[in-house]
């Protein structure tokens, strides 16, 4: 095998070294440029001389400070919520006789791809202390008045924030921790079971320390996750005055820019989530194992008996209040006048009509958001399939650049990439800003680590032996590639074009800096719409949205075998 | 390259003089069918707007009907937000927008001061007083609203209602108000420094402690006390309470008695706008009585041109204690006042 290896590199190091070197290259100066840019800036004072007073200001400044330390203690809870709900469910569906699995993995699906802002909307029309729904029916339950009695919940607080974070980041988390029981034998467990071990031995002993390098793993993306909105905080935490870095950056990136400052504020975060980063390979890198080799046998699944009660409790928790609530309030809203009125007298389709035949806006956002989509999610395919192949079988010099490069950017904030972007792209030779290309850039970007995820999860699951052994029979690498792996990964380079195709149609936080009028998404569109209070448009433009992506969703797992719910 | 440009004059000169012809009635201020023919041509026109979306869309639908040549896409958002746009396209060389309007009057006298913006006087805006236009045509008040208090009437009854802004100071009024922001919304900029002028920083500086919900938008206060969100609003849109009211929605409008701030909302057309003609054919259209009438029946706004009625039941202008806007005083003070706000109420 070590030959066949060995013979493989001087075969093809001649054209795969010129072209890995390209492709580094080129993200480079994805990644690397608009990064370089911002540390630029930060360090550039009024008349263009090197200066460090932009950091002097941030630390010496509460008002930059303070929303530091909220960002990482919510994002820390967040992650913290998010490994406490996830950890149980991806268990209970991968281990146990739980009913309804198939409706429950589809239901997570829905949460995963619910755009967080818009779940943010929707907890404003639940919680609002006053007029929240929620909130009304407590109020009616229990006779008491609004504004005189303490609100059941109040939605515009950082507690409300991580709570509403963590609803739609926790899928992250679950997809992690289930694919991984996924591909975990179960034999150990069974081991465990026959030697007379309980479920939640065996559970606590043996599932919980293999899949814990996907719970850290999970974590870290739910904390990275929340760090880098924007939607969530802005809709939730400014009302109740409350700053977080990126809110902080938005408002310093108003008209005129403060650009070194918008640039200073986003390295810290940077710096944190990059050493956040290396702890995490540093803990997950030497328990690298490739488990399958072929077909993994089924599972003997863990009868829950009385447990079943309070196992779909949970679930009917997370999901009532990720999906069924807010999805609930949004078609509400939609369909009745006044939001916050009884729904008897007040059913009208006025929002629909103005949406769909008066707004203006309607028709170049929905065209705006597609293009933009489709284009992140078919180039961000072919890069991150090219790059983790070369990667991760490390077949060319530069392989771990590559890698590097292609997981860079989950440390770079959405709104902190854009301020590196509008820097790098504002002036010449590169004018694009008030195109779309700034934006796509933008989505390329943000998206290359999910996708790499994805991609890599995908290729590292089909071991290199399979390869060797088509190799072995006589097949060129690239007869090798395609007879066997890409039939293999076939269903991981769909669900990665999705991912990113998802990922890219609900952005908001780089958006928001790089859109001007002709290249406004839906997304900015309905973060307008809020500004105005305009509940039932934005009501309207969120079920729609939703429904185009749950067609898609429908569409592709009509093609593939259905692995996705 | 002089030569250059010579012989292309030479060469095109027909064409120049034909284009002359079909151009020069922009350079005029009536809408002439020569202007109407140009601008069908251009096919569209972009307005920047702050004014609710919904009223912005309605202004739209008729001028759609008036000229369904011209296509007109609304750009809507608070005035501080469509002024830091603007800015920020102009700077790197976007040239986007039309015509725009905003609720921050002083953003004009920035905005002309740079030479961005094009004279041009609609013939309506002839008749309209000299003090709410400019003298050398560049901007004109499009429509003027005030910055009212308000409240939900099913939260607090008649009697409690406060009676102005120094009434809210009264511990009974904490965690149960909203005001806009003046980074945002050039209504809330105008009406806060007129707050500031006549009971000073001191004054916002004891309302930042009552737990006042911060919202962006002077259009969005009203909607958050009609929903029963909050019960009194420091200050909003008078045209979204007119709107609330017409729909039945739980509020009244509250004039306060130090004064209620009067804001004009100029709009003007930009030197360097994509659709010239369009524009200009837009901006006659706006100022002329009908569109005033029906922004001021449908819209809630008031109007500045002297053939326009407010519908019956509305407080007439003469009854109410104005604070004016002073937009040439207001301009340095901008950044000024909107950083003192912020350290105050937040974003």
């Amino acid at each position: 095998m070590l030959s066949s290896r060995a013979a493989t590199r001087s075969r093809f190091v001649d054209w795969t070294a010129p072209f890995a070197i390209a492709l580094v290259l080129l993200l480079a100066a994805l990644v690397l440029l608009p990064m370089f840019r911002l540390l630029m800036t930060s360090l550039t004072g009024e008349a263009r001389q090197l200066t460090l007073e932009h950091y002097h200001q941030l630390f010496a400044d509460p008002a930059f400070v303070k929303p530091l330390l909220t960002t990482l203690w919510t994002s820390a809870a967040v992650g913290v919520l998010c490994v406490l709900a996830a950890a149980p469910m991806s268990w209970l569906v991968s281990r146990t006789d739980l009913p309804g699995k198939r409706l429950l993995r589809t239901l997570i699906l829905a949460s995963f791809v619910t755009p967080p802002f818009l779940g943010a909307f929707a907890w404003v029309l639940l919680g609002g202390p006053n007029a929240g729904l929620i909130n009304q029916w407590y109020y009616a339950l229990f006779g008491l008045k609004p504004f005189e009695a303490t609100p059941l919940i109040n939605i515009f607080s950082a507690g409300g924030m991580v709570f509403v974070m963590a609803l739609y980041t926790f899928p992250y988390v679950f997809t992690f921790v289930a694919n991984s029981l996924d591909v975990i034998p179960s034999e150990l467990e069974e081991a465990s079971a026959i030697l007379g071990a309980p479920a939640w031995r065996t559970a606590l002993d043996i599932t919980l320390p293999l899949v814990m390098p996907a719970l850290l793993a999970g974590f870290l993306i739910a904390f990275l996750q929340s760090m880098t909105l924007f939607g969530t905080p802005a809709i939730l935490a400014l009302p109740a005055g409350i700053d977080t870095m990126t809110t902080k950056i938005w408002s310093l990136f108003q008209f005129p820019p403060q650009l070194g400052l918008a640039a200073a504020l986003s390295l810290p975060l940077l710096l944190i989530t990059v050493l956040l980063l290396r702890a995490q390979s540093a803990i997950m890198g030497r328990r690298g194992y490739s488990v399958i080799g072929g077909k993994s046998t089924g599972t003997r699944l863990i009868r829950l008996g009385a447990w079943t009660i309070p196992a779909l409790a949970l679930f009917a928790f997370v999901l009532g209040s990720s999906i069924v609530l807010p999805y609930g309030v949004l078609v509400r809203t939609a369909f009745v006048k006044n939001w916050s009125g009884p729904v008897v007298g007040n059913l009208s389709l006025e929002h629909w009509r103005f949406v769909f035949f008066e707004f203006s806006q309607t028709r170049l956002a929905f065209q705006n958001t597609f293009v933009l989509g489709i284009a992140a999610a078919t180039a961000g395919t072919i890069l991150v399939t090219t790059v983790g192949y070369l990667s991760l079988r490390k077949l060319v010099w530069g392989h771990r650049y590559l890698g590097f490069l292609a997981t860079a950017p989950v440390a770079i904030p959405g709104i902190v990439l854009a301020v590196g972007l509008f820097l790098s792209y504002t002036q010449p030779p590169f004018v694009l800003y008030g195109t779309l290309s700034i934006i796509f850039l933008a989505y390329l970007t943000k998206e290359l680590p999910v996708g790499y995820q994805q991609i890599g999860a995908s290729l590292k699951s089909v071991h290199p032996e399979l390869e060797d052994a088509s190799r072995i029979f006589g097949a060129t690498r690239l007869r090798a590639l395609f007879d066997i792996t890409a039939p293999l990964i076939r269903n991981g380079v769909i669900a990665t074009w999705i991912f990113i195709f998802i990922g890219s149609i609900r952005e908001l936080s780089a958006t928001i800096l790089l859109f001007t009028a002709r290249t406004k998404t839906i997304s900015v569109t309905m973060f307008d719409l809020r500004e105005s209070n305009d509940w039932g448009p934005i009501a309207v433009l969120s079920i729609t949205m939703l429904l185009i992506t749950f067609a898609m969703i429908l569409l592709i797992n009509h093609f593939t075998d259905r692995r996705l719910t | 390259m002089r030569w250059m440009k010579w012989n292309c004059g030479i060469r095109t000169l027909p064409i120049a003089l034909l284009a002359c012809a079909i151009a020069a009635p922009a350079a005029g201020q009536e809408t002439t069918p020569a202007m109407l023919a140009a601008a069908a041509k251009e096919g569209k026109v972009v307005w920047y707007s702050s004014i609710d979306v919904k009223v912005s869309e309605l202004i739209a639908k008729a001028f759609r009907a008036d000229y369904p040549n011209i296509q007109i896409e609304v750009e809507r958002s608070g005035s501080e937000r469509v002024f830091q746009r603007i800015n920020q396209e102009y700077q790197s060389g976007i040239k986007n927008v039309d015509v725009v309007n905003s609720s921050d009057a002083s953003h004009f006298i920035y905005w002309k001061q740079q030479k961005w913006l094009a004279a041009h006087t609609p013939p309506d805006v002839k008749r309209y007083p000299a003090q709410f236009k400019d003298a050398e045509g560049y901007y004109a008040g499009w429509r003027a609203t005030l910055s009212v208090m308000g409240y939900n009437t099913t939260l607090v009854p008649a009697k409690d209602a406060p009676t102005g802004y120094l009434d809210l100071l009264d511990p009974k009024w904490k965690g149960k108000l909203v005001k806009s922001h003046p980074g945002y919304s050039g209504t809330s900029l105008t009406g806060t420094y007129a707050i500031v002028k006549a009971l000073g920083w001191d004054y916002l500086e004891k309302l930042s402690k009552q737990g006042v919900q911060q919202l962006q938008s002077t259009t969005a206060t009203p909607k958050s006390i009609a929903s029963g969100e909050r019960a009194v609003m420091v200050d909003g849109n008078e045209y979204n309470m007119f709107i609330e009211i017409d729909a039945k929605s739980p509020v009244a409008i509250i004039y306060p008695k130090e004064g209620t701030p009067f804001v004009t909302s100029p709009t003007a057309i930009f030197a360097e706008a994509p659709h010239p003609n369009a524009a200009r054919v837009l901006q006659n259209f706006l100022y002329t009585a009908k569109v005033q009438q029906l922004a001021v029946n449908e819209g809630g706004t008031r109007s500045l041109h002297p053939d326009v009625k407010d519908p019956p039941g509305r407080t007439p202008l003469a009854q109410i204690k104005i604070l004016p806007d002073d937009p040439a005083t207001m301009l340095p003070l901008v950044a000024d006042i909107k950083k003192r706000y912020t350290a105050l109420f937040g974003n």
